[in-house]
């Protein structure tokens, strides 16, 4: 007796065949049970992830109908602003005249905007998530006429691609859709 | 309640006791037992039944009874398209807003709404119903004691009144109503409504279908949670031999 | 450092600055425990495995959950519905209490069986009662939360206990609602209280534990541990023991908890609370039914408040009978003078303790039924014996309790029975390299 506990104490196994057997079992029970911790660790933090009731919230329809053309609105989105913006021909001219060779994130204009006339885009900063102003009148739009976000000095252009500071890529575009000419369907 | 569970010292087995209906009982009989789609380890809701359950909620108990809980996108759970879903959210009004002119207004309903009550809150829906409140029917499988049995008992239980029993004005009598006076006059009718699979319209099918329909509303992770369950049983079955194993060979050094 | 007893320089390095992992060697590990110990002994762990699965779960509840009389039983529909695994949370959450009853329950009667309490374990033995006060507080908090007509009245009379204490009763009362009835500010000083006291539980389980390492378990036999041949290192012997405890114990669990969630539960708390209506019926969840029947029991033309009606008014004795019924636990240690820890030598003890079982069983039952006759009246009678019992009883048997003879040590009657070669008993005593 004293000797075998003895070596269950100690850790220094015989290479006998019971052991090797035992040895086996041990380590198929312990995986069995580190799939069921895994398992029960993923509901955990699934949970986390947006609800069934949040999801199905997130799809906002914008009516266009009362932007006037130059003008810039705010909408939210999941919580998020999104900014629509009517372009002018002068505006939308000047986003696709940039050479995107000199761009940070290179993009063309025309790959932004489902209709060259609506802009839409997710007013988060893509530095560190500011909302960069230039949306309402009077504020100020950066030195490319189209955003400037004052949390670090981000500027964006009239097509929301980032031109000068620290942020790394253009202005997202969410999912949109255009349920009619004057409604459209964002998620 | 129902049944209670005392825990015993020296014994893992414990006792469970059933102590009957005691609820405010008056001269409710005990509803009988039905069969269920759902009941049982592996029970799910049959998906016809509660398609039709949810017309007739929607076409009969919806004038008085709110299922506040559920929203109609989770109609596509029971079998219903998403246009279907959108088509009958779109049949009714919520009211939204305020709008740019800060007025509140009303809009079609969306999936993502919750269902619309009836009543905007329960002094409008006393004041409609004789002074009784109809109650949420959300939860009301699992509110009442007998759960969808005793929901199919109530629905089908209108009788004639014993003839010494007197009823309050507006009153039916119920045979398995708390009291057996119920401020809810008989609900269905043989052929209140019009299935569209042609599945007979009798009140026993209506009753089966609503409840069916609720009993859903009310547990609505039933048929995953019984999924899931069997799993865990199993793999947790496993693995307990498996410790057990485990247990003996360790031990075995000791004896 | 170098003669550290970790090999790994790692583990070494750190244990040299923070023994943690000498701690855990000798506290896991090495701890010398009986090796007699039967599946009796599993409830403790299991009960601090449960603990945690209510803390990690209701921390995640919380996320959820909002504490305000307006929203909170919606709150908790919506983990049911829309929350991913919400309702298996939930349900976990739900019935864990329930388990954690049972549990403990098993621990205690466990205790009072093989005597676990007598010295030099008294601490240990109050630490637990401690233990058990703080779950039932926890346990009330938290059954207020989903605000349903149960929590509410529940809540409701719960609270009115501390009514019965003369002059500042009513004063209290209102400090515990912060208000004048059950509302709001009560609900949200329920949440914070039930976010807090499952860790000051923790603290106390800690101090638990620590009493308990101090002298070892005790056993089934009650003879203390006298060489190293009487005990076994606890890993991996009842590391090992106690995870298959555990696995029995999940298969119950979770077959209540997918199959049954709401067996335990009430009805009436899937309706939303209405302060204008109680239900017909109210009942406290079936781990309070005992204490709640002791507390029904006086009434002003009970016997058993006749001897004290002079002294105060009936609802005042309830209340106090309802406390005094755990807090003479804590004297037990000093009310049983026998000096023989188990129950297995003490013949007489064993049949008083069946009968305990059996007297609460019964008060449970009666906790469950309408006070009304003939329940009030075996609920009067099972709470005299229940105080008879710990009262007079155990007293007495500890002087005039027959007694069995007692093995000379827990080696003694395994190498008897267990047909074991006579070189087992000579053989060194085990001890760790």
């Amino acid at each position: 007796m004293a000797s075998s506990a003895d070596t269950a104490g100690d850790g220094a196994h015989g290479a006998e065949e019971g052991e090797t057997r035992r040895d086996f079992l041990m380590l198929a029970t312990g995986a069995f049970g580190a799939f069921g911790a895994a398992a029960a660790a993923w509901l955990l933090i699934d949970q986390m992830n947006p609800a069934a009731d949040t999801l199905a919230a997130s799809t906002t329809e914008v009516n266009l109908e009362p932007i006037k053309p130059g003008q810039r609105v705010l909408v939210k989105w999941q919580g998020k602003p999104v900014f629509i913006v009517r372009r002018t021909e002068a505006q939308i001219k000047a986003a696709g005249a940039v050479d995107l060779a000199s761009l940070p994130d290179p993009e063309a204009d025309a790959k932004r905007a489902q209709k060259p006339e609506w802009l839409i885009i997710v007013g988060v900063c893509t530095h560190l998530g500011c909302i960069p102003s230039g949306t309402k009148q009077g504020e100020v739009k950066g030195e490319f006429g189209g955003w400037f976000c004052p949390c670090h000095g981000s500027h964006y252009d009239t097509s929301g691609r980032i031109r000068k500071g620290p942020a790394p890529k253009n202005l997202p575009v969410p999912a949109y859709k255009f349920l009619s000419d004057k409604l459209v369907k964002i998620g | 309640m129902r049944k209670y569970l005392m825990s015993g010292a020296a014994a893992l087995s414990v006792v469970v006791l059933a102590s009957g209906n005691a609820v405010a009982a008056g001269s409710a009989v005990k509803p009988p037992e039905q069969q269920w789609s759902f009941s049982g380890l592996f029970g799910t809701f049959d998906r016809g039944s509660l398609q039709r359950g949810f017309q007739v909620y929607n076409e009969v108990c919806a004038a008085c009874h709110s299922v506040r809980l559920l929203a109609y996108r989770n109609l596509m759970d029971i079998g219903f398209t998403e246009d279907q879903v959108k088509k009958i959210a779109a049949a009714k009004e919520v009211t939204d807003g305020p709008n740019d002119e800060g007025e509140m207004f009303q809009r079609p309903a969306q999936p993502g709404d919750r269902f619309v009550k009836p009543f905007p809150n329960e002094q409008a829906a006393r004041a409609g119903n004789n002074g009784a409140f109809p109650p949420d029917l959300t939860l009301m499988t699992k509110a009442r004691v007998g759960g969808a049995n005793y929901l199919h008992a109530l629905l089908t239980g209108y009788k004639q009144p014993p003839k010494d029993q007197k009823l309050a004005e507006g009153m039916s009598y119920n045979l398995y109503f708390a009291g057996n006076q119920i401020a809810m006059a008989p609900p269905l009718a043989e052929g209140a409504v019009e299935y569209a699979d042609k599945t007979k319209a009798t009140i026993d099918q209506m009753a089966r279908d609503v409840t069916t329909f609720l009993a859903w509303a009310a547990e609505p992770e039933l048929e995953w949670r019984k999924r899931m369950g069997v799993k865990v049983i199993l793999f947790l079955l496993i693995l307990t031999g498996m410790l057990y194993g485990v247990k003996r060979k360790v031990w075995s050094d000791l004896h | 450092m170098r003669d550290s007893k970790f090999k790994n320089p790692i583990i070494a390095w750190i244990d040299y600055r923070l023994p943690v992992f000498t701690f855990m060697e000798h506290e896991l590990h090495e701890y010398p425990t009986p090796k007699n110990l039967n599946y009796w002994w599993n409830f403790g762990s299991l009960a601090g495995i449960i603990l945690v699965i209510m803390i990690v779960t209701g921390i995640v509840l919380a996320m959820h959950y909002t504490p305000h009389t307006a929203f909170a039983f919606d709150s908790v529909e919506r983990i049911m519905r829309d929350v991913n695994y919400g309702w298996l949370i939930r349900y976990i959450h739900m019935n864990g209490a329930s388990a954690f009853f049972i549990v403990v329950f098993i621990h205690i009667f466990r205790g009072l069986y093989f005597g676990s309490y007598k010295s030099p374990r008294e601490l240990l033995w109050m630490l637990g009662v401690v233990i058990l006060l703080i779950m039932m507080a926890t346990a009330f908090l938290g059954y207020v939360l989903p605000w349903g007509q149960m929590s509410f009245w529940g809540a409701t009379v719960i609270t009115n206990l501390f009514s019965a204490i003369p002059i500042v009763g009513d004063s209290i009362v209102t400090l515990l609602w912060g208000g004048f009835s059950v509302d709001n500010p009560t609900l949200n000083r329920f949440f914070s209280l039930h976010y807090l006291l499952p860790f000051v539980l923790v603290g106390v389980v800690v101090l638990h534990i620590v009493a308990l390492h101090q002298h070892g378990s005790s056993n089934p036999i009650g003879i203390d541990t006298k060489s190293p041949q009487d005990t076994i290192p606890f890993h991996p012997y009842y590391t090992v023991k106690d995870l298959f405890g555990l696995g029995v114990f999940l298969v119950l669990f979770f077959g209540f908890v997918f199959f049954a969630p709401n067996y335990l539960g009430h009805p009436d708390n899937y309706i939303e609370a209405n302060p204008l209506v109680t239900p017909p019926h109210i009942v406290p969840e079936w781990y309070f039914l005992p204490f709640y029947a002791i507390l029904r029991s006086f009434t002003a033309d009970a016997l058993i408040y006749l001897p004290i009606s002079w002294l105060m008014s009936a609802k005042l004795a309830g209340v106090l009978a309802m406390f005094a019924s755990i807090l003479v636990l804590f004297i037990l240690p000093w009310l049983d003078r026998s000096p023989v820890k188990s129950a297995r030598f003490r013949p007489i003890y064993k049949q008083f303790f069946w009968l305990l079982v059996i007297d609460c069983v019964i008060l449970g039952i009666c906790g469950a039924k309408p006070a009304e006759a003939p329940w009030t009246y075996i609920a009067q009678a099972a709470t005299a014996y229940y105080f008879l019992h710990f009262i007079v009883i155990i007293p007495l048997l500890g002087f005039f309790g027959k007694t069995k003879p007692l093995p000379t040590s827990i080696s003694e009657p395994v190498l008897k029975g267990g047909g074991g070669s006579s070189s087992a008993a000579s053989t060194k005593p085990m001890e760790k390299a």
